[in-house]
């Protein structure tokens, strides 16, 4: 059952790009005001609806359906240019900072649209955090770097502050290696300890979601695999979507994959069928490495 | 540092519908020989029933290990326990099918009266059985001692075997009347002899397994 639910398929092939006289929204309009609400019960998390996304003339991602669920790892993989990291940026507007960039169909957070012009853009980011390849700590200490969100926000109760960061360093696994150097630079923890303080950072704001895009590309395997460990504490806090070139990792970590390829999604199921029975060819293809 | 894995928890649940399965099938075994001994038919119409119980878990564990080594590639130990435990499980599928076996003789025997009071076929049974329990439990604890120790025993279940038979032989040269549940009798201890077979592979698997050595199709001192 779970697997028909959730194997939303799209073969349709590639359309035309969109003459101007189609529906084309704008990316810059982040107006205001209205919060997005929070809903921590809806299941799926995220659905994305018939999205079509541009890079000035060039189409980077077809027709795509996909329902993300709650609490659950989603893992994107698929070849290098397959538009896994575009529709992850789509999901928290990240694109919105390319010009020429512009998309048809929609993503919905919850029930809220993340498109609707009167969002604000900093809630939405909130809402859903993100951390990259390279881990990108501030200059400043690991105190700093973690409390900088919230404090962003205008928090500036001390004691509730400490509280954030330590729940924060605790959720990312960080907290015993770094309790006794909390005011320490972060750039002398090591590149596995960066990544941790990262994710503790896009923890301290709460969020529903964390995208991840290529979290352990830049790590040794011992620090990829605590972050890996890492992600079976955090879908009980929060749904996780991580972009992977390597497909072990999204074998080992992930609930539901997705596989794509050249801007489309081949196949979207359960991790268990997918890498031990996958429904296309172009997927078994690529998981048992005779392209890719 | 020992990291944490979030595969071990996977292993050990994986260990533990072994051990659930183990328990099935030794409660087979137990069951059918008391339906044997008792001559109770309904009994042995319920072992019967059951086998199905132990295939559905057989098929359950096989797709474990299978998801198992395809989204975790485990390596070493991790490898071998994987692996293991796919070739245990139908090893436990045929020592139930074994018992449902002794259950359908059991029940032909009821036919007729009994042959000769039951003294080497339940003392057979039970001897295999504990060969089965102390199978699985030396894969549990991954103990290559008591594994060796079952394998050491399979040779006393042979004797007991051969002794059997030929006891049965002298029934159906003295009297043709016998030679029908003669026939049947001998096939249950065969029955018991190939559970203890069974016993004996998964000790030798459990050898594998915390070793990394195989000694299946070896000399008794190529063994140790």
């Amino acid at each position: 059952m779970l697997d028909q639910q959730y194997e939303v398929l799209s073969h349709v092939p590639p359309p035309a790009p969109a003459s101007s006289s189609q529906k084309v929204k704008s990316m810059e309009s982040s107006a205001s005001k209205v919060s997005p609400q929070p809903n921590a019960h809806v299941t799926p998390k995220l659905r994305v609806q018939d999205f079509n996304f541009f890079y000035g003339p060039v189409q980077s991602l077809f027709k795509i359906d996909l329902e993300i669920p709650e609490h659950q790892v989603t893992a994107f993989i698929g070849p290098s240019g397959c538009g896994k990291s575009t529709l992850l940026r789509c999901m928290n507007r990240l694109n919105d900072l390319i010009e020429g960039a512009r998309y048809e169909g929609g993503i919905l957070l919850d029930d809220l649209d993340i498109f609707n012009p009167l969002i604000d853009i900093t809630d939405l980011r909130k809402r859903v955090g993100m951390v990259f390849q390279k881990s990108n700590p501030f200059p400043k200490s690991i105190h700093e770097n973690v409390a900088y969100g919230p404090r962003l926000q205008g928090l500036k109760n001390r004691v509730v502050l400490e509280e954030i960061v330590e729940r924060s360093l605790r959720g990312a696994g960080l907290w015993e290696e770094v309790k006794d150097r909390l005011h320490k630079s972060a750039l002398g923890l090591s590149g596995g300890q960066q990544q941790r303080l990262c994710i503790a950072r896009a923890l301290a704001v709460k969020p529903d979601v964390l995208l991840m895009d290529e979290p352990c590309s830049a790590l040794d395997p011992i620090a990829t695999a605590v972050i890996e460990e890492l992600l079976f504490s955090l879908k009980k806090e929060l749904t996780v979507v991580i972009v992977t070139h390597n497909m072990q990792q999204a074998a080992r970590v992930s609930d539901q994959t997705a596989f794509m390829y050249l801007g489309q999604l081949v196949e979207f199921g359960r991790t268990k069928q997918l890498f031990t029975n996958p429904s296309k060819k172009q997927t078994e293809d690529y998981i048992t490495g005779r392209f890719g | 540092m020992v990291q944490q894995r979030h595969f071990d928890e996977e292993l050990a649940e994986l260990k533990t519908k072994l051990a659930r399965m183990a328990c099935l099938a030794e409660d087979q075994i137990d069951k059918a020989l008391t339906a044997l001994v008792t001559r109770d038919a309904a009994l042995a119409c319920e072992v019967i029933e059951r086998d199905h119980k132990v295939n559905a878990m057989d098929v359950e564990i096989d797709e474990s290990c299978i998801e198992l080594l395809a989204l975790h590639q485990p390596a070493a130990r991790d490898l071998r326990l994987v692996t293991t435990a796919m070739k245990l499980s139908t090893e436990l599928e045929r020592i139930s099918d074994l018992a449902e076996s002794i259950c359908e003789r059991a029940i032909e025997l009821n036919e007729e009266p009994q042959l000769k009071p039951y003294i080497d076929i339940p003392r057979m049974g039970s001897l295999a059985r504990v060969m089965v329990k102390e199978s699985i439990d030396a894969f549990v604890k991954e103990d290559a001692t008591l594994a060796r120790k079952v394998i050491v025993d399979d040779d006393f279940v042979d004797d007991l075997m051969e002794q059997l038979f030929r006891e049965l032989l002298s029934f159906m040269m003295e009297n043709h009347h016998t030679i029908s549940r003669a026939i049947r009798l001998s096939f249950i201890a065969k029955s018991l002899e190939r559970v203890a077979d069974h016993a004996t592979n998964i000790a030798e698997l459990v050898v594998y397994l915390v070793e990394g050595k195989i000694i299946r199709h070896t000399s008794p001192t190529a063994q140790s």
